[in-house]
């Protein structure tokens, strides 16, 4: 399988990473390359086997549904690129 | 006396407790090292204030008589591990000046034993590398040099910082972490021990997460025993990371050292892979000779889908990259880049904020999850990773306790000399030790001998689920046997 200049910018754009025009080319070939590489995943017989989910056979663990953490919103806010008061603060979303 | 920045971790354990030196000391000696060798690059953050700080209460700790098990012993942490109140960055622009409001499970646990921090370590970008090279912070230098060449190596990767900066004497010990071989290639490439433990092990609780299902944290030092140590101290139950288990943590130092009589070593036959030098063949013939003469028995195993593990790794784990990297989207820490709207803002902060490989990671992870390939990509990767596991679960069910392969592919290799036109070529340094993380397994890397460039290479131990104590005890036998390793200073 190999992908187009169209589906680079689609990925990009489900990414939500900018990809300048004169780039496309260039990450067409290298996504390429590396879905030509995994293509011999294809020879492998996969009928029956299931796919993995867990690593280490454990059954989900469960606790109370308890407060455990919180209620220091000044903690959560104090690496934000822009706050005002206790909310981060973003462009505008609705019109 | 030795120089205190050359002790191992149990020789400055002893040193500390019989009162020959303080931890301040120690802790001065590895400061003065680390500001002389900064042409590596292995630090990206010091900490001398917190660090003679710590060293300081270790001290009082010690003088009245109650040292806790790693008592002013001086590390280094990965930045990949969130420290509360010092920066913490992934190697990465995107995160900018982040500084934790928390500390991770795992080094929160070396400092509860007394450990005493010296600064952040260097690593490739999100640990997304096999050589340090994706760092924002530019690579690092292996201490190490071909034999009459001034030629930079780099110290493998991810973990990059940890490997140089424990082999350049500028830590006694570091934590790494490893998702397809990013503790095991480096402490090859850098002649020291390095080890990823089972998946499980220990908590991701506060590691920058790159793929979930495969990361796991692991100790470097320059000897199995001081590996042992620390890997003690790491481990252990945390109830704010459900994939961590509830199992008892052995005391594994006294595990280096045990008897490996009557063990049976599988020697998977599909690691012999075409265009093998000839030095690593001679190597882990050499390394299965020790064993041998230790008392084990080896037997040649056959775990057929080998080959496909890199492969499908390169869909599993950029998968899960794509993934947990959404969090970084300029609004709650991390650099933010004006837009036209919010998807503007989005965009332009991802491009800005990650580096190449990470751009590239998140797209192939975007790609393989979007609708129409998520079953003909990754549903068919996981399906093959079962089959991996399975081949690994047949040989221990029939009775072989763990396996000896090479580390890696190459010694060391050259900076910029590798990866730049195909991606894939950086890739294949992993092609030995991805099975492992594939297999949540552990996996021990023991320097093992020099090449004929005078570069270590490593021999690599993988366990059943949970008996990190077979490794240790298979390691310590190596390392008896082919010596430790110390690179030239030239820094």
């Amino acid at each position: 399988m190999s992908i187009d200049a169209a589906t680079v910018r689609r990925i990009a754009h489900l990414a939500r990473i900018a990809v300048a025009e004169d780039e496309v080319e260039h990450l067409r070939g290298e996504i390429n390359g590396i879905l030509a590489f995994v293509e011999q995943l294809s020879e492998v017989d996969v009928d029956g086997v299931e796919p993995m989910s867990s690593v280490t056979p454990m059954a989900m663990k469960k606790r109370h549904d308890a407060v455990t953490d919180g209620g220091d919103a000044d903690a959560v806010l104090r690496n934000a690129p822009a706050r005002e008061g206790n909310y981060f603060v973003v462009p505008k979303v609705v019109e | 006396m030795t120089e205190l920045t050359a002790l191992t971790i149990a020789g400055a354990r002893d040193g500390l407790k019989h009162k020959k030196f303080s931890a301040v000391e120690l802790a001065d000696a590895h400061l003065l090292a680390m500001e002389k060798a900064r042409a590596l690059n292995a630090y990206v953050l010091e900490t001398p204030e917190r660090a003679l700080a710590m060293a300081k209460a270790s001290d009082a700790r010690i003088h009245k008589g109650e040292p806790h098990p790693l008592e002013g012993i001086p590390l280094a942490v990965k930045d990949m591990f969130a420290t509360q109140g010092v920066r913490t960055t992934a190697g990465s622009k995107i995160l900018g000046n982040f500084v934790p409001t928390y500390e991770s499970t795992v080094s929160a646990h070396l400092w509860r034993d007394g450990a005493v921090l010296l600064g952040k370590v260097n690593n490739d970008e999100f640990a997304m590398g096999s050589s340090n090279e994706t760092s924002a912070f530019g690579p690092v230098i292996n201490p190490w040099r071909r034999k009459g060449s001034n030629t930079p190596l780099v110290p493998g990767g991810s973990s990059g910082g940890s490997a140089s900066a424990v082999a350049a004497h500028l830590a006694l010990g570091a934590t790494g972490t490893d998702t397809g071989g990013s503790i095991r290639q480096p402490a090859a490439f850098a002649g020291i021990v390095g080890m990823k433990p089972t998946y499980g092990r220990c908590s991701r609780w506060g590691i920058v997460a790159f793929a979930s299902s495969l990361d796991q944290a692991g100790p470097f030092a320059r000897t199995v025993r001081d590996t042992a140590i620390l890997m003690r101290s790491m481990a252990g139950h945390d109830a704010k990371d459900t994939t961590s288990v509830d199992l008892p943590v052995p005391d594994y130092e006294a595990a280096a050292g045990q008897s490996v009589k009557g063990m049976r070593i599988g020697i998977p036959k599909e690691y012999r892979v075409d265009g093998m030098p000839a030095e690593i063949e001679k190597l882990w013939e050499q390394g299965a000779a020790w064993l041998k003469a230790a008392g084990a028995e080896l037997v040649e195993v056959s775990l057929p889908h080998t080959k496909y593990a890199l492969p499908a790794y390169y869909i599993v784990a950029p998968a899960e990259a794509s993934s947990n990297l959404a969090r970084y989207d300029g609004v709650r820490y991390g650099i933010r880049e004006q837009g036209r709207d919010i998807s503007g803002m989005y965009e332009k902060t991802r491009a800005e904020g990650f580096g190449k490989e990470v751009r590239r990671r998140i797209m192939i992870g975007t790609y393989v999850l979007s609708a129409g390939y998520y079953d003909a990509y990754y549903v068919r990767a996981q399906k093959i990773r079962t089959l991996i596991k399975r081949d690994f679960e047949e040989c221990f069910a029939q009775g072989i306790h763990a396996m000896l392969t090479p580390a890696t592919p190459s010694a060391a290799f050259g900076i910029g000399e590798k990866g730049g036109a195909d991606p894939i070529e950086m890739y294949l340094n992993d092609v030995f030790t991805v099975t492992v993380n594939m297999a949540g397994l552990p996996g021990l890397a023991v320097p093992a001998g020099l090449d004929g460039q005078g570069l270590p290479l490593a021999l690599q131990l993988i366990g059943r689920p949970f008996d990190e104590e077979t490794l240790f005890a298979l390691g310590q036998v190596v390392e008896d046997a082919a010596g430790r390793f110390t690179p030239q200073r030239w820094w």
